[in-house]
């Protein structure tokens, strides 16, 4: 039975009432959609703008979440799209698989994962998640359920991986895992006091599993662009101290803490989030250390809730990718726009990405990527509007799954296989049959 | 002590499932029982948790409960009744079939099968029936009482249950989880105070478990909102719309 609920990204903005049915087995799912005109399907709700909520009809995903077979041998899971990320590290991690790829929370679905071809701290390495998809079942809404894999229906393969929901419905998917030997990470923090710096450091370390930057983004002159520089390896066996290695894949787990209540706006003044950077910056003291996996990868998933520091009114999340070439002049001005607004962002995250995957819509492409958070306030989507225009004159595009906001133009200068992935929708009879949106807001 | 295997009978509510993960996650082997197949749930299930799962059909309104237990195989060391049906309330007052359905499904379907599987564990040793009852049957209220009544009456039965069984081995839990957040309370405006996640109910069932609680309201702010509402004269309560 459907119901009505308030629905919204992991932004909070926007916020709609949606038609939700939430089938509980795979027949359920098909059964459901086939009547519908439209739908969309909706994992856990963590992409952070309008990709997962169509008011009209709504599928949510959570239930079908049931593991169906694992191969010890190749790593190899197969899974229903509901799924969350979290189980399966609850579930593998103790015995000696991780994902391949993980974004920065755990509290995704697989089907989610697939639909935003999510990328990872090691993407220059290992590439998107995609690219450890055997197959998946993809439902239609038609009566049909077709096995996509980069041998049997390539196109709609090519066009799921990233295209956000709008090709059906992924029902279930098959990946490969990875093997770990421990729950712990070897981690060296390099502090950088500039951009230059932070790049060159980047470009040396193609070697390194996992890197990132958190960069500072309200510090400008000669600071302009100091980071803290992770890289990280899965720590061997060998690594560890003998305490940790008794018991070298045991996880620690911590209830995650909850945000009690909506932050007030001026908790996220210039001021406070300029000393919050500052103090943050100062902590990571350089150097190697080994660490737990959880807070390496998922540092804000011990704050259960934290999109509630933003306030009621909600946040967007703004990530763009710039191509090497442009990466270092187009990085600069987009820090300078953002340092010199001194609008709020607590945290954002500077990464080297690697090649582009094949997915129609995917967002990685070989070159650099900035993240950082705003409160939705209409000075700050006037800023995201100038940071749009750098972006563009710089060869880049911006990320669908953090964004809540982006004109149809902006987004289409970057897309170049945009026609391809409308031409396919069509061909199926998919662009009348799934929209959210998102879609709806960009003439997907 | 928790005493295996575990039999879940309404394996496919959330409750049933957040129970069947909690037990899988203490080293119990599971039977999950369901009407329909459930057999893609325990596979699942074992391979989350490395436990021993399996499933079996059940239908608790039309089934034999003798047979049923008989077709396990094993006695089970505990046995926890999910299952149940809210019902729509102004269906069941308008309709015979749809209040016969609800009260089916809340007490003569689950008290058969509760009686069949005491008739059987008398002698395991930590024996345990829990059966998941309701807030709803501490007192009929015009918006839910056919269902209300049907788990007011399933209530007296696990309290006659129990006593029945003091002497004997076999422990009888009653559950009354309140407002909790699943497919049957989808789309309701709950208050956030008042509302528990499944899997706070199936953790506080298996705390409960090992203390030999007898009554629990999963959430304990539930015993006293129910006590002020029982303790409310009928001549006023009549005239309340709760």
């Amino acid at each position: 039975m459907p119901y009505h609920a308030l629905l919204s990204g992991w932004g909070r903005y926007p916020v709609r009432e949606c038609k939700v049915w939430q089938p509980t087995t795979p027949q359920g799912l098909h059964d459901t959609v086939l009547p519908l005109s439209t739908s969309i399907a909706r994992g856990n709700g963590r992409s952070y703008g309008d990709a997962s909520m169509n008011p009209s009809a709504t599928i949510d995903m959570r239930r079908l979440d049931r593991l169906i077979a694992f191969d010890e041998a190749t790593g190899t899971l197969e899974c229903e799209a509901g799924v969350l990320l979290s189980d399966l590290v609850a579930a593998f991690v103790p015995r000696g698989w991780f994902a391949p790829v993980t974004p920065g929370t755990r509290m995704v679905t697989i089907g989610g994962m697939i639909a935003s071809d999510v990328h990872g701290k090691n993407h220059h390495v290992a590439g998107s998640f995609c690219e450890h998809v055997d197959w998946f079942d993809l439902d239609l809404g038609d009566g049909r359920v077709l096995r996509c894999s980069p041998t049997a229906n390539t196109d709609l393969f090519a066009a799921t991986c990233g295209g956000m929901g709008l090709t059906g419905i992924i029902v279930r998917a098959s990946f490969r895992m990875r093997k770990i030997e421990s729950a712990y990470m070897r981690q060296r923090t390099i502090r950088v006091p500039d951009l230059e710096q932070a790049l060159a450091v980047f470009e040396q370390s193609h070697g390194s599993t996992y890197s990132v930057a958190w960069i500072d983004c309200m510090a400008t002159g000669k600071s302009l662009g100091r980071s803290a520089i992770l890289l990280g390896e899965h720590a061997k066996v060998t690594e560890l101290d003998d305490q940790r290695r008794a018991a070298p894949l045991a996880r620690p787990v911590r209830k995650p803490k909850s945000v009690p209540i909506d932050f007030p706006g001026f908790a996220l003044s210039g001021f406070n989030v300029k000393m919050f950077n500052h103090l943050y910056y100062a902590m990571q003291r350089p150097g190697d250390a080994v660490v737990n996996l959880d807070p390496y990868f998922y540092p804000l998933d011990a704050l259960f809730d934290w999109n509630r520091i933003y306030g009621r009114r909600g946040f967007v999340q703004y990530q763009s990718v710039l191509p090497l070439a442009t990466s270092e002049k187009g990085m600069r001005l987009l820090i300078e726009a953002i340092s010199a607004a001194g609008a709020g962002s607590f945290l954002a995250v500077l990464k080297r990405m690697g090649p582009a995957s094949f997915g129609m819509l995917s967002f990685p492409m070989e070159g650099y990527t900035l993240a950082l958070d705003f409160p939705a306030t209409p000075a700050n989507l006037a800023l995201l509007e100038r940071l749009d225009a750098i972006t563009a004159d710089h060869g880049g595009r911006i990320y669908l799954t953090k964004d809540a906001r982006v004109s149809p133009q902006m987004f289409a200068s970057g897309y170049p296989r945009l026609q391809e992935f409308r031409n396919l929708r069509a061909q199926y009879g998919l662009d009348s049959r799934f929209s959210s949106l998102l879609s709806q807001r960009l003439g997907l | 002590m928790l005493a295996s295997p575990v039999l879940i009978m309404g394996a496919r509510s959330d409750i049933g499932r957040a129970l069947a993960k909690a037990y899988a996650a203490q080293g119990c082997e599971v039977i999950l029982a369901a009407r329909g197949d459930v057999s893609a749930d325990a596979t699942d299930l074992g391979l989350r948790s490395g436990a021993k799962v399996r499933a079996v059909s059940v239908d608790i309104i039309d089934g034999q409960p003798d047979a049923f237990f008989d077709s396990l195989g094993v006695v089970p060391g505990t046995v926890v009744m999910v299952a149940g049906l809210l019902g729509d309330q102004v269906e069941s007052a308008a309709d015979d079939a749809a209040a016969q359905k609800v009260m089916d499904s809340n007490y003569n379907g689950p008290s058969r099968y509760l009686l069949a599987a005491a008739r059987r564990m008398g002698k395991v040793p930590d024996a345990c029936i829990i059966g998941i009852s309701s807030v709803a049957g501490d007192r009929g209220r015009a918006s839910n009482f056919v269902y209300g009544s049907a788990k007011a009456g399933f209530t007296a039965f696990l309290s006659g249950l129990r006593n029945a069984h003091a002497k004997t081995g076999l422990h009888v839990m009653t559950v009354k989880p309140g407002f909790v957040r699943t497919q049957m309370t989808a789309g309701m405006k709950l208050s956030p105070v008042m509302t528990a996640e499944p899997e706070q109910v199936a953790s506080a069932i298996i705390k409960a478990q090992g203390k030999k609680s007898d009554v629990i309201y999963t959430l304990g702010r539930w015993r006293l909102v129910m006590a002020v509402v029982r303790a409310i004269p009928e001549p006023i309560f009549k005239k309340l719309s709760l």
